[in-house]
């Protein structure tokens, strides 16, 4: 089966802008507020809510990467993965409140990892996670907060997401994968 | 009573076919459709007959070194090789330096019965390099020892080795030296060269094995001596023995197969079985000794087979011993050398690994090669077929062959020793029928004698 | 990557992507937590048949940040044969479970051996082997140049363009030999300074220029000067006559650090001979990377731990 188109560029940027949104709601205000996207699309997803809620809010919002490789449970089981830098913006993260950004949630497997991340690189009071597609499947007891698009899937199909500043292109699409993922 | 043998269209080593009839340990005819009964009848089809293959250089490592090589296993080794006599090494414990032990190596290489073993005796007192060993003893004993060697290590004392070239002068024998610098190959590990430095391995620089043949040659012309070389290995030392050559020095020199063969840069993995002494050249120093032995400068192919036991192998490159098995691969490695690469014929080969060892070593019985009335020691060989070399094919007690699992042309299908059979069918005649053999020629030999 | 043996083998993409990885890894030298659990669960032996305490606790350091299990094996001393004692050590080293063995061995060549090897199926990492290669020290060199030169920008960036110049003991020095490959590798130019007596047979066949001449080389002004240890048994060797003339001829001494260009880099892989090879000045200038070295040498260290035994490649 070809490749299904779910989201185009405009559908992007309309979650993500609806995702800002929902972050300053529940944070009511962007004070003490630090974006942290998940290497290596979570990050740049990241940058541009950080650049939304300045734009929303008129303040700035600091953003910054969060590699989890290191943290993975699955370091045995794969190829040699190649860990991505750690940014954490210059205030740091103790006390603050931390919104984890990644593209796709599955199984729940990376956001356990970058809690862990997190932990050894601060104390974040709260931390908060948003992204872009959530296909289902969780194996943790793992909740996003925020949503871009809640996308039912089937495991053997596989979410692409492309992003201008990595790939040139912007979309998301679905398809089949022959024996499953 | 011994058997008759008659071997049916083998081609000899001058290229004619013929038959060959055997009866009482000799060559009784030669020719086309001999008729004659006989108890055994080979078909020599396909198959080179040569006269028995003479090793100069062989590490039986009996007495004292068993667990390596036993005078048993390295007959038997020798034998499905197409050798029917060898030169056993003097680096024994004890080592071969007296009358007594040269005397028990060549009784128990008769009693065993697969090869001639002719002991080499030392030069010095213990191989110590300091006091020459008791050369005329050897010389008169009943081994009659014409071969003196200190093979392990030089004689690098240039008085002690002109003293060693006069005395065994006076006994008609020969010195073979191995020729290393002590001082320029301490710690040597591989052939100096850009190899060496990269893998960081000390070198063996071929100026230690040519500086000694130089000073040696030099010395045997001044004293009036015969010197032998052993297992030449580089390009200079080929120089250094066709100036002497045409000098008119009574020099005699050696290569082995593997020198034929093989190159340095099979250290490059650090696999121990590649560590041997002298150590593995450069591509050039191969064909320069190829070259040597094709036009004569070279007189001989001798194996240095040198058989240890696993552990000494099975670790890293610089804690491992030197040195390779090489008698029961040697006619195959020296067919993918030098005659299959159109440099010598059978004819040579017949030379240069029975003939002028035989005579350097002054054994008798192999001047004529395969001719009517000389003693039946010859090897049938089939040069078409190819195979990969494994450690099954090897029949002494070291399994340190640098060519496992490399494809070799020819294999041996049938050695005869003085008219009785040591190998047929490409396998060894049990102990128990080839010693029983051995013991009829030598009391027919008494009876006619 | 299955195991690190040598520099030779690395390409240019290879080693840019161990000395990037390292710079992740020396990101979490400043965190408040300075461990990672990647390799939890692996187990580590430092098998060292040589002396080098320097080398040991930086390895140790290094898989501990990573969460492994260490284990030190001193094997100096040993009674039994060199060879059965290599043999016999990978096995038992198998039979414990090593998923990694950082060997320290006076034999060149040793640590591929035991990877050639059935003895033993774990990653093997060579932590210096006799006169052979050393390549954790030259990718922490690269390292250390890169950062020099790049700042917190050196991912990514190889070494194109740089000179260094290596002077003393060539013929010895698996230092010597591990960055020759590696430098040039990632495009840096070489030049090795040494007496004659001290570089190997066909050193014209290397990729790196040979002088004999220590103030003809820095007056190219290179970029990287990097001092060998000399050791004094050379000395009795006959390798040179005597540690005056060769500190005089081969030193880097106080007049000779003045020649060097303002924003060029003294290295040393240590322990130093100060007043032999290196004076007190040259050791302690800021010029000098003598520390950060040390420090940039856990990071490497990390890298080549988590490359061989993380993923597939790693043994499970």
């Amino acid at each position: 089966m070809p490749a299904r188109t779910v989201l185009q560029q405009a559908d992007i940027t309309r979650a993500l802008t609806r995702i800002s949104h929902e972050i300053l709601e529940s944070n009511r205000g962007p004070d003490n507020l630090v974006v942290l996207g998940i290497p290596t699309r979570g990050v740049v997803l990241a940058a541009r809510i950080a650049a939304m809620l300045a734009e929303i809010s008129g303040t700035a919002v600091p953003s910054g990467s969060l590699d989890v490789t290191m943290y993975r449970d699955d370091l045995g089981r794969n190829p040699t993965r190649m860990p991505s830098p750690t940014e954490v913006p210059p205030g740091g993260i103790d006390g603050k409140t931390v919104v984890l950004v990644d593209d796709v949630l599955y199984s729940g497997r990376t956001i356990r990892s970058a809690l862990d991340a997190l932990g050894a690189i601060g104390r974040p009071s709260i931390v908060r996670l948003a992204t872009l597609v959530d296909r289902g499947h969780r194996e943790l007891p793992i909740r996003p907060d925020f949503v871009g698009k809640n996308l039912p899937s089937s495991t053997n199909e596989r979410i692409n997401v492309h992003l201008h500043e990595i790939d040139g292109d912007e979309f998301v699409t679905i398809e089949e994968i022959e024996g499953g993922e | 009573m011994t058997e008759t043998i008659l071997v049916r269209a083998v081609t000899l080593a001058d290229g004619t076919s013929s038959d060959i009839l055997v009866r009482d340990g000799r060559i009784a005819e030669l020719g086309r459709a001999i008729f004659a009964s006989a108890d055994r009848l080979i078909d020599g089809a396909g198959l080179i007959a040569l006269p028995g293959l003479v090793d100069l250089h062989t590490h039986l490592r009996e007495p004292g070194f068993e667990q390596s090589e036993t005078i048993f296993s390295g007959s038997r080794a020798a034998a499905i090789g197409g050798f029917t006599a060898v030169h056993a090494m003097a680096n024994t414990s004890p080592v071969a330096d007296t009358a007594g032990v040269v005397e028990q190596v060549m009784s128990l290489g008769d009693r065993h019965g697969y090869v001639t073993v002719r002991p080499i005796g030392a030069v010095t007192r213990g191989l110590e390099g300091q006091h020459l060993s008791e050369i005329g003893a050897m010389a008169n004993s009943r081994a009659k020892v014409r071969v003196f060697s200190d093979d392990g290590k030089c004689v690098s004392d240039a008085l002690l080795m002109r003293r060693a070239l006069e005395y065994v002068k006076t006994f008609g024998g020969v010195i073979a030296q191995h020729a290393q610098e002590p001082r320029l190959t301490e710690g040597a590990q591989m052939n100096e060269s850009t190899l060496s430095g990269e893998l960081g391995l000390a070198g063996w620089p071929a100026v230690a094995e040519e500086a000694i043949i130089a000073r040696d040659v030099l010395l045997a012309k001044h004293v009036g001596a015969r010197l032998h070389v052993c297992h030449l290995s580089t390009a200079g030392s080929v120089e250094v023995v066709r100036w002497a050559k045409a000098r008119g020095i009574d020099v005699t020199a050696e290569v082995t197969p593997h020198h034929l063969l093989l190159t340095e840069q099979l250290a490059a993995n650090y696999d121990s079985r590649y560590k041997v002494n002298p150590p593995l050249r450069r591509d050039e120093d191969v064909r320069a000794v190829r070259e040597g032995l094709a036009d004569g400068t070279i007189d001989i192919i001798a194996t240095d087979h040198a058989p240890h036991p696993v552990e000494a192998k099975d670790c890293e490159w610089e804690a491992a011993a030197f040195g390779m098995v090489g008698l029961e691969s040697a006619l195959s490695v020296v067919q993918a050398s030098v005659v299959d690469t159109g440099l010598l014929d059978w004819a040579d080969i017949a030379r240069v690994f029975s003939k002028t060892p035989a005579a350097i070593g002054q054994l008798a019985g192999y001047a004529q090669g395969i001719a009517v009335g000389a003693p039946a020691s010859f090897t049938l060989y089939d040069p078409s077929v190819s195979r990969v070399f494994e450690a099954t094919q090897l029949r002494g007690k070291g399994v340190n062959s640098p060519y496992l699992s490399t494809t070799l042309p020819g294999r041996i299908m049938a050695t005869f020793h003085r008219g009785y059979a040591t190998v047929l069918d490409g396998e060894l005649v049990d102990a128990e029928t080839v010693a029983a053999a051995a013991r009829a020629h030598d009391q027919a030999g008494a009876g006619r004698g | 990557m299955r195991h690190l043996l040598s520099t030779r083998d690395l390409s240019r993409d290879e080693a840019i992507a161990i000395l990037d990885v390292a710079e992740d890894m020396a990101d979490v030298a400043h965190r408040e937590v300075r461990k990672l659990p990647a390799l939890r669960g692996k187990t580590v032996v430092n098998l060292f048949f040589e002396d080098s305490t320097r080398t040991r606790i930086s390895f140790e350091a290094a898989a501990k940040r990573l969460s492994a299990d260490v284990i030190n094996f001193s094997a100096k001393g040993s009674s039994v044969s060199k060879g059965e004692s290599l043999k016999d050590t990978a096995q038992t080293l198998a039979a414990i479970g090593a998923d990694a063995v950082v060997i320290r061995h006076g034999a060149s060549g040793a640590p591929r051996v035991l990877a050639n090897s059935d003895w033993i199926d774990a990653a093997i990492v060579n932590a210096g082997d006799g006169t052979h290669e050393h390549p954790t020290q030259a990718l922490l060199d690269a390292f250390t140049i890169r950062r020099r030169l790049h700042g917190a920008d050196s991912r990514g960036h190889d070494l194109d363009g740089v000179s260094v110049a290596i002077v003393g003991d060539i013929l010895h020095s698996r230092v010597a030999r591990s960055n020759a490959w590696l430098l040039t590798t990632l495009g840096a130019s070489i030049t090795f300074v040494a007496p004659a007596t001290l570089l190997p047979i066909g050193i014209e066949n290397w990729p790196v220029e040979v002088r004999y001449d220590l103030d003809i080389a820095l007056a190219a002004k290179p970029d990287v000067v990097m001092m060998l240890r000399i050791q004094g048994e050379r000395m009795h060797a006959a390798f040179f006559p005597s540690a005056r003339e060769y500190s005089r001829i081969w030193g880097l001494d106080d007049e000779r650090l003045a020649m060097l260009a303002a924003d060029s880099i003294v290295m040393h892989p240590g322990p130093m001979n100060r007043g032999l090879e290196i004076s007190a000045a040259a050791a302690d200038s800021p010029r000098s990377t003598v520390r950060e070295q040390v420090a940039n040498g856990v990071s490497i260290r990390m890298a080549v731990l988590y490359l061989t035994l993380s993923g597939e490649g790693g043994k499970q």
